[in-house]
């Protein structure tokens, strides 16, 4: 489904990494490794379509993501190391704006749902900038709830979270895997998810 | 396909009107330069008269520019953008809303505001409404053209400066007709065609910016 062809990144005037091939099939798990600034997070955003690799391709079901274009990211989930919410909106506007602007129809009582499934019934109607770090991060990963879209790619899903959320975000994580998804994913935490099969891939070794 | 834009506006207002002071700031500084020109100009009414309909439109456009590097950068830090960029929608189109918004927030406003701040200039009546009129055609241009040195500068240090050199040689065109609109209805002209003019600059700008806008923020992006 989704294939790195011989990906190339250069940053300023240094070549982060090179020649980067994997291919990843339905309910496959990729864990993406390496030390600080070996270009993980390039490499993720290459993946997204947001930046553009020196040389080779991305190919999603076959096809260059650069041709299908708005087709790829209808089927894509990113979820950056920035949380992508408002501090002046509450977590449940937070939610419903950023569905909307995905393009996505998602109603409110499922919205409340999710925010309750990340521990934060009581506070859907609290402003985000009262919200701890790891609570902000909760609000961002309570999209992934309702997210039924076949390729999540999540960068260091698991910072800032306590045990228990991270408990909650691997049964997440592995339920979408079950349903068929796939997901590429950074973490310097060691975590056990249920896959059809976990690929790793180490940069810069 | 509207949808998107009509979420967008919606949700930009709401950011605005969470924080009013934004908002308060691009209105006290139009009133503040509006009023310093007949306080240093003194009570010359046939003077200031002439000033008038120039002195308002630079002040709009200056407020216009001042609420402009805001426009993306919050987007920015808290990857909001990014989450738009990667939204099936086109991007083009997310932009143009936050454009309306914009315009909502500060043109809007301003041209409410403006009829009001020519009575110290003792505008006629007839070209107050002008003005008011001409405001609200000429600043949805203002903010579309304004999007696209916003997205250019993006991320850049000292980018508000850079932003304010970009833009404001744009913006010169509907300075023109803006103020050429008041003026010809002082000497009793008509506003007609200068009005019609700025209303295509609108459009024009309205059609177009938000595409050249939405380029520059995927280069922003990379």
């Amino acid at each position: 489904m989704l294939e790195a062809d011989n990906l190339e990144c250069i940053r300023g005037a240094r070549r982060l990494f090179h020649g980067v091939s994997f291919g990843l099939a339905e309910g496959e798990l990729l864990f993406l490794q390496g030390k600080n600034g070996a270009g993980k997070t390039s490499l993720l955003r290459m993946l997204c379509g947001l930046s553009p690799p020196e040389s080779g391709e991305v190919r999603w079901k076959g096809a260059s993501i650069r041709k299908l274009a708005d087709d790829f990211r209808a089927d894509l989930c990113y979820l950056g190391h920035l949380n992508a919410i408002k501090e002046e909106l509450s977590p449940l506007e937070n939610l419903l704006a950023s569905a909307r602007l995905a393009g996505e129809d998602l109603a409110a009582d499922d919205a409340l749902d999710a925010l309750a499934q990340v521990g934060l019934s009581g506070r859907e109607d609290l402003i985000c900038r009262y919200l701890s770090q790891g609570q902000k991060r909760r609000v961002a990963l309570a999209r992934l709830v309702q997210e039924r879209r076949p390729l999540w790619i999540l960068d260091e899903p698991f910072v800032a979270l306590d045990v228990h959320a991270v408990d909650w975000l691997v049964g997440i994580i592995g339920a979408h895997l079950q349903r068929g998804g796939l997901a590429v994913m950074t973490t310097h935490q060691p975590v056990e998810i249920p896959a059809g099969a976990v690929r790793v891939l180490r940069l810069g070794a | 396909m509207f949808r998107i834009v009509s979420h967008t506006i919606a949700r930009d207002l709401r950011l605005a009107l969470r924080r009013p002071a934004d908002l308060a700031s691009v209105l006290f500084f139009f009133i503040i330069v509006a009023s310093l020109f007949p306080l240093g100009v003194g009570p010359e009414v046939d003077l200031l008269r002439q000033l008038a309909p120039g002195v308002l439109w630079v002040g709009a456009l200056l407020a216009t520019q001042l609420s402009l590097p805001r426009l993306f950068a919050d987007d920015y830090r808290d990857g909001t953008l990014e989450q738009l960029a990667l939204s099936p929608n086109p991007l083009g189109l997310m932009v143009l809303g936050k454009v309306i918004a914009h315009w909502l927030v500060s043109g809007l406003p301003l041209a409410l505001l403006a009829p009001v701040l020519g009575l110290q200039f003792d505008l006629p009546t007839d070209a107050l409404w002008v003005l008011a009129g001409s405001i609200l055609l000429g600043t949805p241009a203002l903010s579309g053209i304004g999007a696209i040195g916003a997205g250019l500068t993006l991320g850049l240090r000292g980018g508000g400066v850079l932003l304010s050199l970009l833009v404001l040689p744009l913006y010169i065109p509907v300075l023109i007709f803006g103020a050429g609109a008041v003026d010809a209805s002082v000497s009793g002209l008509g506003p007609g065609a200068h009005l019609s003019l700025l209303a295509a600059l609108t459009v024009g700008g309205l059609a177009f910016a938000p595409w050249a806008a939405a380029a520059a923020l995927k280069i922003a992006l990379e």
